[in-house]
C-alpha cells in the first residue's frame, strides 16, 4: 500500500523536452512508472523516451487518462504550469521547479484552496512509492518496499534518511518530499492524516528544517490525532539566524523558526526526535515494539515476503528478541 | 536580497509614502554639503545592512556643522558588526509627537502577506510581538491586497486623531502596493512617525525582495550592494551556488540543503565547527550535465581553497562528496563508513 502515489499512477510530464523533464523522464520510466504523455506548448507530435508529447495537458490528459502531473519548467513559468494542469483536472500535481516567486505561490495556494487537486511542492525532490511507482527525481535504487512513511523538506536528506532505513531492514510504503519553500501545496499535516488513513503504513518518520512553523503545527497534529509512531529529526540546528539555508523556506526569522524550538515542540508532544539521522532507524524500531504486531509485520518485512497476516501468529512473536540480539 | 534605508525609501517615495527628505553621502564634505542644504539639525544614518543601527552607534543627531564633521568623521569608515561603513544617509531631524511600527511580511501558515501594526514604533517588534501581543495587530492581505475598511482598522489602532488616520490608511494601504508590486518579503516603516506639525512621515525603511522575484525585477536587482556582502558569498552566487560563510574550521561541500544543515550540525555534534554553509544544488539540476556540476564542484572548490589553510586541508578532498565522508570516517548520517 501507499500514499498518493501507487500502480494506478499515469504520469504527465510538463517540461518533458527540456533538460530536467527529458532525464527524470527516463529515471521515472526506468523505475517502472507509467509516464503517459508529456507537454511542451509548441511540440505537440514529438516524443520524448517514446513518450508523446502534447501542445496542452487538456489535450494529453484527454488523449492518455494521465492522472498525475509532475512539473520541470523553469521557475518563471511554473505558475501557469500549475494553473494548466489543476484547471485539467489532473488531482495530483507535483512541482520540482526551484525559485518560483514567492507572491505566484501567494496566488496559486489562493487558487487551489476549496478547488479538487492537490499540489506537492514546489522546489520539491517528489514521491516514489517503492516498487509500485516513482513521481520526481528521488532515486530509486535507494528505497525498498514496506511499512515506514517519510515525509520530509528536504531532498538529498530525505534521501540519506531512506537509505539509513533500508539499510536496516526498514521498507517505505511511501516517500514524499514537500518542498524547501515558504509555501508549498502539501504541508508536514496533509501527508500525517494521509498516512493515518493507509493501512500499509505502520510508522512515521518526519524530517524537518529551520524556518516557518510546519513542524509546530504537526507537533500539535500527532498528539491529537495520530495513532501511528512518529519520529522527527529536525535539520539546521547549527544554523546562524537572518540567513537562508539554501531552501527559500529555510530561515531563522526573529528567534522563531529554530531546529531548538522545533525539537523541543515534539519533544514534548511526545515524538521521538533524532539528534542524527543515524539515530532514526532505531527510533522506529522502539517506536514500533509495543505494538507487537505491526513491529513484528515490519521486521518480518526484512527478510521474506512471506504472505500477509502469518505475522501475527504467536510463534513469530518469539523471534523479536532473537532479531533484537543480533 | 536586503535593500538598505536609502534604498527602500526610494521605493517608498516613489510609491508616495511621505518619506523625509534626504542625501547619500560618502564623504564628510558631502555630508556637510547635504545638511548646509537641509539646515541644523540633521540625522546621520549610517547605511549598513543590518538591525540595532542606533544601539551600535551608527546613527547620530548632530545640530552643528562641527558635530557633523567630527560624527560623520567616526561613523564614515566604522565597523559595524563586521561590516565597514561606507555611506551615511543625511536627513533632517524630525520633530516628533507620536511614533508607531508598520509592517508587510508574508505568514506562512496563512500562505498569505499580513500586515502587522503596532503603537509602540521605533522598537524591536518580534519582542512587542512576544510580550505584548495586544499592542501588535495583524491583517491579512489577501489578493484584493489591502481594503480600505481594513486601513482604517490598522489606523484607528495606531492614533485616536480621526485626521491623522487618515493619512496613515491611506500610507498602510500604499505600504500593502509596494511590497506586492516589488515582490517584497518584507516591507517595513518602523517608526512610522506623527511629527508635531501633524505629519506623518516613514522616518525609517527597510525593504526585503524575494530573491526569487529579481529576475522580473531589474532595477531592484541593480540595487545590490556588493560591498555590504562577504566576496565569499558573492562568487558563490553569482555561480549559482548557495553559501554561508560561519566561523569553523572545517569545510562542507554538500548537494542539497537539508543535507548540507544536517551535516553542520553532524559536524557540531562530533565536537567540530563548520566553516560554511554550502548546498553545490541537488533538486532538479541534475546528475544529467556532468560539464555543469563539474564547474560547480570546480567553483565550490575553488571557493574553499581561496580561504585559509586550515580550511584547505579539508576543502581539497571535500567536492567529491562521497568520497571524502568515506575518507573522513563521517558519513552524512553519523560517525560511520558508508556501506
Amino acid at each position: 500500500m501507499s500514499v498518493l502515489i501507487g500502480r494506478a499512477t499515469r504520469v504527465l510530464v510538463q517540461g518533458i523536452t527540456g533538460r530536467d523533464g527529458a532525464f527524470h523522464t527516463r529515471g521515472m520510466l526506468d523505475y517502472g512508472t507509467k509516464v503517459v504523455a508529456g507537454v511542451t506548448p509548441g511540440k505537440g507530435g514529438e516524443k520524448v523516451h517514446s513518450v508523446p508529447v502534447f501542445d496542452s495537458v487538456e489535450e494529453a490528459v484527454a488523449r492518455t487518462g494521465a492522472n498525475c502531473s509532475v512539473i520541470y519548467v523553469p521557475a518563471a513559468l511554473a505558475q501557469d504550469a500549475i494553473y494548466e494542469a489543476v484547471d485539467s483536472g489532473i488531482p495530483l500535481v507535483v512541482c520540482i521547479s526551484e525559485g518560483i516567486p514567492v507572491r505566484d505561490m501567494v496566488e496559486v495556494a489562493a487558487y487551489m484552496r476549496g478547488r479538487h487537486g492537490r499540489l506537492v511542492g514546489p522546489n520539491c525532490p517528489g514521491l516514489i512509492s517503492p516498487g509500485q511507482s516513482k513521481v520526481g527525481i528521488m532515486p530509486g535504487s535507494i528505497v525498498k518496499p514496506g511499512k515506514v512513511g517519510v515525509v520530509s523538506r528536504s531532498g538529498t536528506l530525505t534521501y540519506e534518511v531512506v537509505w539509513q532505513l533500508t539499510r536496516a531492514g526498514l521498507g517505505q510504503s511511501t516517500c514524499i518530499g514537500i518542498g524547501g519553500d515558504p509555501i508549498v501545496g502539501t504541508r508536514f499535516a496533509d501527508m500525517l492524516a494521509l498516512y493515518e488513513q493507509d493501512p500499509g503504513t505502520e510508522a512515521i518518520v518526519l524530517i524537518g528544517e529551520i524556518g516557518g512553523s510546519d513542524e509546530e503545527d504537526a507537533a500539535l497534529l500527532i498528539k491529537r490525532s495520530i495513532t501511528k509512531p512518529v519520529v522527527a529529526f529536525v535539520a539546521g540546528q547549527t544554523a546562524p539566524p537572518g540567513k537562508r539555508m539554501g531552501h527559500a523556506g529555510a530561515i531563522v526569522s526573529g528567534g522563531s523558526g529554530t531546529a531548538q524550538e522545533k525539537m523541543a515542540r515534539f519533544q514534548g508532544a511526545g515524538i521521538p526526535v533524532a539528534k542524527t539521522p543515524s539515530e532514526i532507524p532505531g527510533l522506529i524500531l522502539a517506536a514500533l515494539r509495543p505494538k507487537r504486531k505491526s513491529g513484528l509485520k515490519l521486521l518480518r518485512g526484512r527478510r521474506t515476503k512471506a504472505p500477509k497476516g502469518k505475522s501475527k501468529t504467536p510463534q513469530r512473536a518469539s523471534k523479536l528478541p532473537r532479531r533484537r540480539a543480533r | 536580497m536586503n535593500l538598505h534605508e536609502f534604498q527602500s525609501k526610494d521605493l517608498f517615495r516613489t510609491a508616495g509614502i511621505p518619506v523625509p527628505p534626504g542625501d547619500v553621502a560618502t564623504t564628510v564634505e558631502g555630508a556637510l554639503a547635504s545638511a548646509g542644504g537641509f539646515g541644523y539639525p540633521v540625522v546621520v544614518k549610517a547605511q549598513v545592512l543590518i538591525g540595532g543601527r542606533g544601539k551600535a552607534g551608527g546613527v547620530k543627531v548632530v545640530r552643528t556643522p562641527e558635530e557633523l564633521s567630527r560624527e560623520a568623521g567616526r561613523i564614515l569608515g566604522m565597523n559595524l558588526r563586521g561590516l565597514k561603513v561606507s555611506r551615511v544617509l543625511i536627513t533632517p531631524s524630525a520633530e516628533i509627537a507620536r511614533e508607531y511600527y508598520a509592517g508587510m511580511v508574508l505568514d506562512r501558515r496563512n500562505e498569505l502577506p499580513v500586515l502587522m501594526v503596532s503603537p509602540e514604533g521605533g522598537i524591536d517588534i518580534e519582542e512587542v510581538a512576544r510580550e505584548r501581543p495586544e499592542k501588535l495587530l495583524k491583517i491579512p492581505v489577501d489578493l484584493r491586497g489591502l481594503p480600505h475598511y481594513r486601513a482604517r482598522a490598522a489606523a484607528r489602532f495606531l492614533d485616536k486623531d480621526p485626521a491623522i488616520q487618515k493619512k496613515i490608511a491611506s500610507i498602510l494601504r500604499l505600504l500593502a502596493g509596494v511590497y506586492r508590486e516589488r515582490d517584497a518579503s518584507l516591507a517595513e516603516i518602523n517608526p512610522l512617525v506623527v511629527t508635531k506639525g501633524g505629519e506623518v512621515l516613514a522616518l525609517d525603511a527597510k525593504v526585503v525582495i524575494d530573491d526569487s522575484a529579481l529576475d522580473r525585477h531589474p532595477d531592484l536587482a541593480a540595487m545590490r550592494d556588493l560591498s555590504a556582502e562577504d566576496p565569499d558569498e558573492i562568487e558563490a552566487r553569482e555561480r549559482g551556488l548557495s553559501y554561508v560563510k560561519l566561523d569553523g574550521s572545517i569545510g562542507c561541500v554538500v548537494n542539497g540543503a537539508g543535507l548540507a544543515m544536517a551535516t553542520m550540525d553532524l559536524i557540531q555534534f562530533h565536537g567540530g565547527k563548520p566553516a560554511n554553509f554550502l548546498d553545490i544544488g541537488g533538486s532538479s539540476n541534475p546528475e544529467s550535465d556532468p560539464a555543469h556540476r563539474n564547474e560547480r564542484e570546480g567553483s565550490a572548490r575553488a571557493s574553499l581553497e581561496a580561504r585559509d589553510d586550515r580550511l584547505e586541508r579539508h576543502g581539497r578532498s571535500g567536492p567529491r562528496g562521497h568520497r571524502a565522508r568515506g575518507g573522513g570516517g563521517m558519513s552524512a548520517a553519523g560517525a560511520e563508513k558508508p556501506a
